[in-house]
């Protein structure tokens, strides 16, 4: 009976602090619209197969570099015009939406699951543990991070999935540092002393003791690195080192456009437009998450 | 301030082996033979092979070649570019100061508008200035910059015909380098026009590689100056009676600027990485261009050592801002 009573009360608890969070989550005007923005640009990666009016990769021979449809010369079919070889750029970006969200989320995952996992080793066991791996991120973040992701990308050979590696090896140090500090801060804490006391065991004192209250910076730094990660990401495919043709990689495309840009603005204009929509679109949810996350920006 | 100073010196150490290490590694990990690789495609006699390797120490266990690695980088040897056949270290410090330039007149402009309108957007918080700049920061923010260039170049380059589109001076100057700064140069070689092509050729890049920073800048002026203003020193400056220009000027502005100079020191990393993708738009002979040309050449040793220079740049550049801080703030030193 008593046990039903607490489950109740620990759901209503997390309702609460949903409802808590959306309460200062929708204060920023600008995070809800980078909101919606994402879940637009979530829906039209998903459905993309439906949505793009033709494949992302055919070649309409007849119709290359054709403007915009509502330029002179632009044709109904392609509505933001054709590239060189006479693919439709509005399908090329709707695909494209496909590869920015999945790198994000790989990029996150890998960089998320390493950094906590030596951060948490490096805050919880401190000494020689923790200064070998600190040392080793510092070695990382002592290299400007798109030189690092290029000079790995040399090593392991260019393409989409070794971009993503290089990447999430680039970004690991931020989310160590991040969990190393809050493991440190926490440690000190009295329900800390208080589990250890009862019993708990090093991995369940890591993990579920500690773990879940050091989690507020680190979905912050996760927002931020899914947003860096399309950026560099485009970055890298825009030099040849990412995602190869004919993959409708926003980076990659402009790679592609580079020598039109005098004669055809749209195959330039258009994915760029799409990469900076969507980093913008993110970064604004970060900035959300950051003001509603944070207890000390709260209150003021 | 000695001891904070070697303090901080002596904490870049292991960090520095670490990256020779993994400059020395990076070769290593290379799928092939390295010998083959210097060799190029006309291949190589086994009898020269052997040769060849032991003359390099290829034949030796792993510790003692990275151990003559580490030899050769202490008399500045930093090897010879497989395509160039020069000193990696003498094309470095011929196109460093390209790049040097690019970055110092970008940080520049990102300093001088960041800052102001970073304080003006916290003193009017909530104003229409505030909303706007703070928006336009983030949307520079998240400028994919290589897309920017293009964009300012079409605008710019190919419509109006204000700029020139790469380079760094027209062809129609040329003059010994005495600084390596163009700016500078192209007015001591007091040829007429020669200080306005340079100009007009590094405006744009600059935009560009500033892009970033400014935004940066300005939205971790208006944080620290939100932050200071809260301040109780703050407070009991109003309440003394101090013009809100005093109390802005000399009591806030003051204790906001430490963590914007740190802020504006720690943006020599996005500043390299930025500079690769600045200099590839713009045909600009600097750093960054060299080291992606020399990652698509495969051009091994240049990347090697342009990775450890760069690396060792952006520390002591890092060394010198932690230097700062603990100047103006002394209870960093203390601590």
């Amino acid at each position: 009976m008593s046990e039903t009573a607490v489950k109740l009360s620990d759901a209503a608890i997390r309702r609460r602090m949903l409802a808590d969070f959306w309460f200062y989550f929708s204060q920023n005007r600008g995070a809800v619209l980078g909101l919606f923005v994402f879940l637009f640009i979530v829906f039209i990666a998903v459905f993309a197969p439906l949505i793009a009016p033709h494949s992302p990769i055919e070649q309409y021979r007849d119709a290359l570099l054709v403007p915009p449809v509502w330029q002179e010369g632009g044709k109904a079919g392609f509505l933001l015009g054709t590239d060189p070889v006479g693919r439709d750029i509005l399908s090329r970006l709707i695909y494209g939406a496909q590869y920015s969200l999945f790198i994000g989320i790989v990029v996150v995952s890998i960089s998320l699951v390493g950094g906590v996992l030596v951060g948490l080793l490096a805050g919880f066991f401190g000494g020689w543990v923790d200064s070998v791996i600190m040392r080793v991120m510092d070695v990382i973040l002592a290299v400007p991070s798109l030189l690092l992701a290029l000079v790995l990308v040399a090593i392991l050979g260019p393409g989409l999935t070794n971009a993503m590696i290089s990447i999430a090896i680039v970004y690991q140090p931020h989310f160590a540092r991040l969990a190393r500090a809050a493991v440190m801060g926490e440690l000190r804490r009295d329900y800390v002393s208080a589990a250890r006391v009862a019993g708990a065991g090093d991995l369940r004192l890591m993990f579920r003791t500690i773990l879940p209250n050091c989690l507020a910076p680190l979905i912050v730094q996760a927002t931020l690195s899914f947003s860096s990660a399309v950026l560099d990401s485009a970055a890298l495919g825009f030099l040849n080192m990412g995602a190869q043709p004919p993959t409708p990689e926003w980076g990659t495309m402009l790679a592609e456009a580079r020598e039109f840009i005098l004669r055809a603005w749209w195959v330039v204009t258009f994915p760029g437009l799409a990469i900076l929509i969507s980093v913008l679109a993110i970064n604004l949810m970060g900035d959300g998450l950051r003001d509603a996350l944070d207890p000390k920006l709260k209150r003021s | 301030m000695i001891r904070f100073f070697l303090g901080k010196l002596l904490y870049l150490v292991p960090t520095f082996i670490g990256i020779t290490m993994v400059a020395f590694g990076f070769v290593r990990v290379l799928p092939g033979d390295p010998v083959l690789l210097m060799a190029g495609e006309r291949g190589i006699s086994p009898e020269r092979h052997a040769e060849l390797s032991a003359q390099l120490g290829f034949d030796k266990p792993i510790w003692s070649q990275y151990l003559d690695f580490l030899g050769r980088l202490m008399h500045g040897d930093f090897g010879l570019s497989l395509v160039t056949k020069k000193p990696v270290i003498t094309e470095f410090l011929t196109l460093f100061p390209a790049t040097a330039e690019l970055g110092l007149v970008a940080i520049t402009i990102a300093a001088l508008i960041g800052v102001p309108v970073g304080v003006i957007a916290a003193v009017k918080r909530g104003s229409w200035f505030d909303q706007v700049s703070m928006t336009t920061a983030l949307i520079g923010f998240s400028m994919p910059i290589f897309w920017w260039g293009l964009l300012l170049i079409i605008l710019f380059s190919s419509i109006l015909q204000w700029t020139p589109v790469s380079g760094r001076i027209s062809l129609m100057f040329f003059f010994k380098p005495v600084t390596g700064f163009m700016l500078i140069d192209s007015l001591l070689s007091g040829q007429k026009g020669a200080f306005t092509s340079a100009l007009s050729h590094l405006i744009l890049p600059a935009l560009v590689l500033a892009t970033i920073p400014l935004a940066v800048i300005a939205r971790q002026t208006r944080s620290a100056m939100l932050e200071v203003m809260g301040e109780d020193y703050v407070r009991t400056a109003r309440a003394k009676g101090m013009s809100s220009t005093r109390v802005i000027g000399v009591h806030a502005l003051r204790n906001a600027m430490i963590p914007v100079i740190t802020t504006i020191g720690l943006q020599v990393g996005t500043l390299m990485a930025g500079a690769i993708l600045t200099e590839t738009i713009f045909s600009w002979p600097g750093i960054g261009k060299w080291m992606i040309d020399s990652i698509s050449r495969r051009d091994y040793p240049v990347v090697q050592s342009g990775l450890l220079l760069i690396a060792a740049m952006v520390m002591l550049v890092n060394l010198l801002v932690d230097l700062t801080y603990g100047l103006i703030n002394p209870r960093i030193r203390h601590q």
